[in-house]
C-alpha cells in the first residue's frame, strides 16, 4: 500500500513537472514532438532510477559514516554527470539499439534540475534503497507522462493562430499552466 | 564593448528569464511571494558573480577537454556556501526555497555565462557580466513573485493591503499561476521588444 500512494503521488498528484517545477528546460526544449518526448523520457527513467540507487549508497556508506555531509550536492552533482557518460559508453557497446533510440537525449540529461533534485530530496525524505528507486521511477514516468501530453497539445498548436508576441515560450508556458490546472484535479487522490 | 554595456546587456538586452528563458525552474518555483524570488535571486547572484570571477581567473589553467566537470566543481563550492551560510543566517527563507538552493548548481544560467563569457574575458568583465546578469535574474523573479503575491494572496512584501477575508485569486500561487504569470510577463516583454526596437 506504501509503494501504491508513493507512485500515484509521484506520477499525478506531486508531478515532477507541473507541481514541483523541476526539470523545466528540457519539458520546454524537446516536448515538440510526441517520439522525441518519449525517447527523453524512457532516457529518464533510466538515469534517474540508477542515479537514486547510485547516490542512497554514497550518501549511506561514504558520506554519512564520514561525516562529511555538507559536500552532498558537490558529491552528487559529479555522480549524477558521471553516470550519464557511464550509461552511454555501456549502452553504447551493450545494446546498440537502445543506444540509437535513447543516444541523443542521454548527454542533456546532465543539465536536467529534475535528476539531482530527486537524489536529493529521497536523501532528505530518508527512503530506504527500494523506496528510493521506485520514487524516482514513478517520478521520472510522471515527467515522460507530463512530456508526452505537452508535446501532443504542441502539435495542434502549430495548426491554430496566436499573437506574435505570445510564439515560443510564452504560448507553451500559458499551455503548461493550464495543464498543470488539469492535473491539481489530482491532489487529495492518495493521503 | 565598454563595462558598462557588459552591465546593461543582463538587464535588457540578454535578460536571462524574459530574453534568453533560462533557469526557468527557480523562476517558477520559488515565486510566490516577492520575499522569496529577492532570497532565490541574491542567492544566484552571489554564485554567478563568484564562478565568473573565478572561472576568469582560471582560464588559462583548466584543460579544454574538462572544463565542464571543473566549472561544475566550482559552482558547488559556492552553492554550498551559500547553503550553509544561508541556513545558519535566514532559516526561514533557507525552508522556503527548500530544494531549490543546492539546484542552484544546475541553473543554466550560471554554467551558461561560465561557458559563454567568463572563460574568454577578462576579470573584470566577467565580475560586471555576472553583477549584470544576477541583477537582471533578481530583478525578473522580484517582479514575478511580486505580481503572484499581490493577486494570490493580496500581499506586497508579506505587507498585507486587504482585509483577512476579502477573495484573492488563489490559483496564482499555486504552480499553474506560475507558468501562466511566467508566459504572459514574457509576452509583455516581447512586445515591449517590437514596439520600441531594443
Amino acid at each position: 500500500m506504501e509503494y501504491f500512494s508513493i507512485i500515484i503521488l509521484a506520477l499525478f498528484v506531486n508531478n515532477v513537472v507541473l507541481a514541483q517545477f523541476l526539470g523545466i528546460c528540457p519539458f520546454l526544449g524537446v516536448s515538440q514532438k510526441t517520439t522525441t518526448a518519449l525517447g527523453m523520457g524512457g532516457a529518464v527513467i533510466f538515469v534517474m532510477t540508477l542515479a537514486n540507487i547510485v547516490t542512497y549508497l554514497i550518501q549511506n556508506f561514504i558520506l554519512i559514516p564520514m561525516d562529511v555531509e555538507f559536500l552532498r550536492t558537490i558529491t552528487f552533482i559529479l555522480v549524477v554527470a558521471s553516470l550519464v557518460q557511464i550509461v552511454e559508453i555501456i549502452l553504447k557497446k551493450a545494446t546498440p539499439s537502445l543506444y540509437q533510440a535513447l543516444g541523443i537525449y542521454l548527454p542533456l540529461i546532465t543539465t536536467n534540475c529534475a535528476v539531482l533534485g530527486i537524489t536529493i530530496l529521497a536523501v532528505q525524505k530518508d527512503y530506504n534503497i527500494v523506496i528510493s528507486a521506485i520514487y524516482a521511477a514513478s517520478t521520472a514516468a510522471g515527467f515522460t507522462i507530463a512530456m508526452v501530453l505537452m508535446a501532443g497539445i504542441r502539435e495542434q498548436l502549430e495548426l491554430t493562430g496566436y499573437p506574435k508576441a505570445m510564439k515560443g515560450f510564452p504560448i507553451s508556458l500559458v499551455t503548461a499552466g493550464l495543464l498543470a490546472l488539469a492535473f491539481m484535479g489530482f491532489a487529495g487522490l492518495v493521503k | 564593448m565598454s563595462l558598462f554595456k557588459h552591465f546593461t546587456n543582463g538587464l535588457l538586452k540578454e535578460n536571462p528569464s524574459f530574453v534568453l528563458v533560462l533557469g526557468t525552474c527557480p523562476a517558477l518555483a520559488v515565486t510566490t511571494s516577492g520575499i522569496n524570488g529577492l532570497g532565490m535571486g541574491a542567492a544566484t547572484t552571489f554564485v554567478l558573480i563568484c564562478s565568473n570571477v573565478i572561472i576568469s581567473l582560471l582560464k588559462n589553467y583548466i584543460p579544454d577537454k574538462v572544463r565542464i566537470p571543473a566549472f561544475i566543481v566550482i559552482i558547488a563550492t559556492f552553492v554550498t556556501i551559500v547553503d550553509l551560510v544561508m541556513q545558519a543566517y535566514v532559516p526561514d527563507l533557507y525552508k522556503a526555497l527548500g530544494v531549490f538552493i543546492p539546484l542552484i548548481v544546475v541553473n543554466c544560467i550560471i554554467l551558461g555565462r561560465a561557458e559563454a563569457f567568463a572563460q574568454k574575458n577578462s576579470v573584470p568583465a566577467a565580475l560586471i557580466d555576472g553583477i549584470g546578469m544576477g541583477i537582471g535574474f533578481t530583478l525578473a523573479i522580484t517582479i514575478m513573485g511580486s505580481i503572484r503575491e499581490i493577486l494570490g494572496n493580496g500581499s506586497i512584501f508579506d505587507i498585507k493591503f486587504l482585509s483577512d477575508n476579502a477573495k484573492t485569486v488563489l490559483i496564482f500561487i499555486m504552480p499553474p499561476g506560475a507558468f501562466i504569470t511566467y508566459g504572459y510577463l514574457i509576452a509583455i516583454f516581447n512586445r515591449i521588444k517590437q514596439k520600441y526596437n531594443i
